[in-house]
């Protein structure tokens, strides 16, 4: 196969702007971003909760959280799949094959990977800080707040890892969200598809765009991060 | 307390996302999903159909493709409201189990042996599929079946059948069942110059053909009968009843039936429209 066709498949999808594309790239973002959110939103403080206290079973937990990071996507869509089904428990909420049971999948994966990276980010800061933030009378789940900020920039990597897990993910979606058209077809979906379809220029030019975008954002996290470091001193 | 402020953070989050993703609504925010072939998606067929359904009644369609097993048993679970799929045994079995209403007769298209040009088989041009499976097999010639109880992969079966062979008995290194669905078996035969049994219109959408072209076609026992189901709404009280009949009405109506006549890819048509057939 041609690879030249290829990348003049991934300009023609750049430069022509369709709108039916466009959806398919924004939707993919969309679904990604707010799995990475509400991640980030359970999995820092979590995260960093485990990080400060102890407890019976304390081990047993991270190990187990270090474990799911390598949860197979194909296995988290079939758990959400079976639970979402109008046969399953939360069949009743009427989402499998929406958007919305996409983000819940993916979510699920990117959990385990915010949750384990702010650990052992956190805990780190807090074997330094730890008599500094006791002398000015905070410790334990006091000082998450202040652990968190203070590890923000570290966190952030955390975050981009938990994106480009979820970014590149096919298994997930392609069983919870149906690869409808229009409606829950993302970028991966559709490289699956028309590989399927036999049109392998179009399905790498898709490709291509993809690992574009997600250098694109990496990017700006990484440039984020050093104007933020620069005036954080 | 914390775990419960997560719940309800993450509830409130899902609630505000889910209206903010649908991309390209029907004006009456009607919608109805169906549980169809890769068939009827890879050819193109339901690209073509479902903005004039659209048009006419307000209703979106939504469209999982999946192998034909797998559609029936999405319809069983209740994850969609209508189910089009081809393998009238299946089908009828679906409908006395009570998991549908009704099945009726929509459509046909034909399967086609597709293989190397080279055609190590030596069954080229013939017209008669049984001959030609009893002439791969004598020869152990490379065979990609499906393997995934779609339609294609039991009207395969079905034909093996017919040639009175027991494949589960005779099938060797030279029989591959890939469990994957008609795309991925026809890039598997390009690669490496194999058999496969495929629908007609999945082919002609076919791009990375290599060294692969028909080699029987036009008989009789190829042909593809597609048939269409309302989920039984006594057993799933969600199912939308009145859109999901209003699609399969329209699809056996004179109006339908005209629309999947009119697809046709470089003026071959792809499926042929036979609601009212007898027996179909």
């Amino acid at each position: 196969m041609d690879v030249t066709a290829a990348f003049s498949e991934a300009f023609r999808l750049i430069l022509g702007a369709d709108p039916k594309f466009l959806g398919i790239v924004g939707l993919s973002l969309r679904v990604t971003l707010t799995a990475v959110l509400l991640a980030a939103i359970i999995g820092l403080p979590l995260g960093a909760w485990l990080a400060v206290s102890r407890f019976p079973g304390r081990n047993l937990v991270i190990v187990l959280i270090n474990g799911l990071m390598g949860l197979p996507p194909v296995v988290a869509g079939l758990v959400v799949f079976l639970l979402l089904s109008r046969s399953g428990p939360l069949g009743s909420w009427g989402v499998l094959f929406t958007p919305t049971a996409m983000v819940i999948a993916q979510t699920l994966l990117v959990l385990p990977i915010v949750i384990a990276l702010t650990r052992g980010t956190i805990e780190e800061l807090w074997r330094e800080y730890r008599e500094h933030l006791a002398s000015l009378g905070v410790s334990g789940i006091r000082a998450v707040p202040t652990l968190l900020w203070d590890g923000r920039f570290a966190l952030a990597t955390g975050l981009l890892a938990g994106f480009g897990r979820a970014s590149a993910e096919v298994g997930a979606v392609l069983i919870v969200g149906g690869n409808i058209a229009n409606y829950t077809r993302t970028m991966t979906t559709t490289i699956a598809l028309e590989t399927s379809k036999g049109d392998l220029p179009l399905a790498l030019g898709l490709g291509i765009v993809l690992m574009a975008l997600t250098f694109l954002i990496n990017g700006l996290a990484f440039g984020a991060s050093r104007i933020g470091q620069r005036f954080a001193g | 307390m914390l775990t419960r402020r997560i719940a309800l953070g993450l509830a409130a989050n899902l609630m505000l996302a889910a209206p903010a993703f649908a991309q390209t609504p029907a004006p009456s925010g009607r919608f109805i999903t169906v549980s169809s072939t890769t068939s009827t998606t890879d050819s193109g067929l339901f690209t073509h159909l479902l903005p004039i359904f659209q048009a006419k009644t307000g209703i979106e369609v939504r469209v999982v493709s999946q192998g034909t097993g797998q559609a029936l048993d999405t319809g069983r679970r209740g994850d969609a409201d209508v189910v089009f799929v081809h393998a009238r045994a299946q089908e009828l079995k679906f409908v006395e189990d009570g998991f549908g209403v009704e099945r009726k007769a929509v459509m046909y298209n034909d399967f086609v042996l597709i293989g190397p040009k080279a055609d190590p088989a030596g069954i080229k041009g013939g017209k008669d599929i049984v001959a030609a499976l009893k002439a791969v097999q004598a020869k152990r010639s490379l065979f990609i079946s499906r393997g995934d109880k779609s339609g294609t992969h039991s009207a395969e079966l079905n034909l093996w059948k017919a040639a009175e062979i027991d494949i589960e008995k005779v099938k060797g290194p030279w029989y591959r069942e890939i469990g994957q669905g008609m795309g991925a078996a026809l890039n598997m035969a390009s690669a490496q110059n194999g058999y496969v049994l495929s629908d007609r219109a999945t082919w002609l959408n076919f791009k990375n053909r290599g060294e692969l072209d028909i080699v029987v076609e036009g008989d009789r026992r190829l042909f593809n009968q597609y048939g269409v189901m309302l989920v039984n709404p006594a057993k799933h009280p969600h199912v939308k009843k009145a859109d999901g009949q209003a699609f399969i009405d329209w699809l056996v109506s004179p109006e339908g039936q005209k629309a999947i006549a009119d697809y046709k890819i470089g003026g071959q048509s792809l499926f042929f429209a036979n609601a009212t057939q007898p027996g179909a």
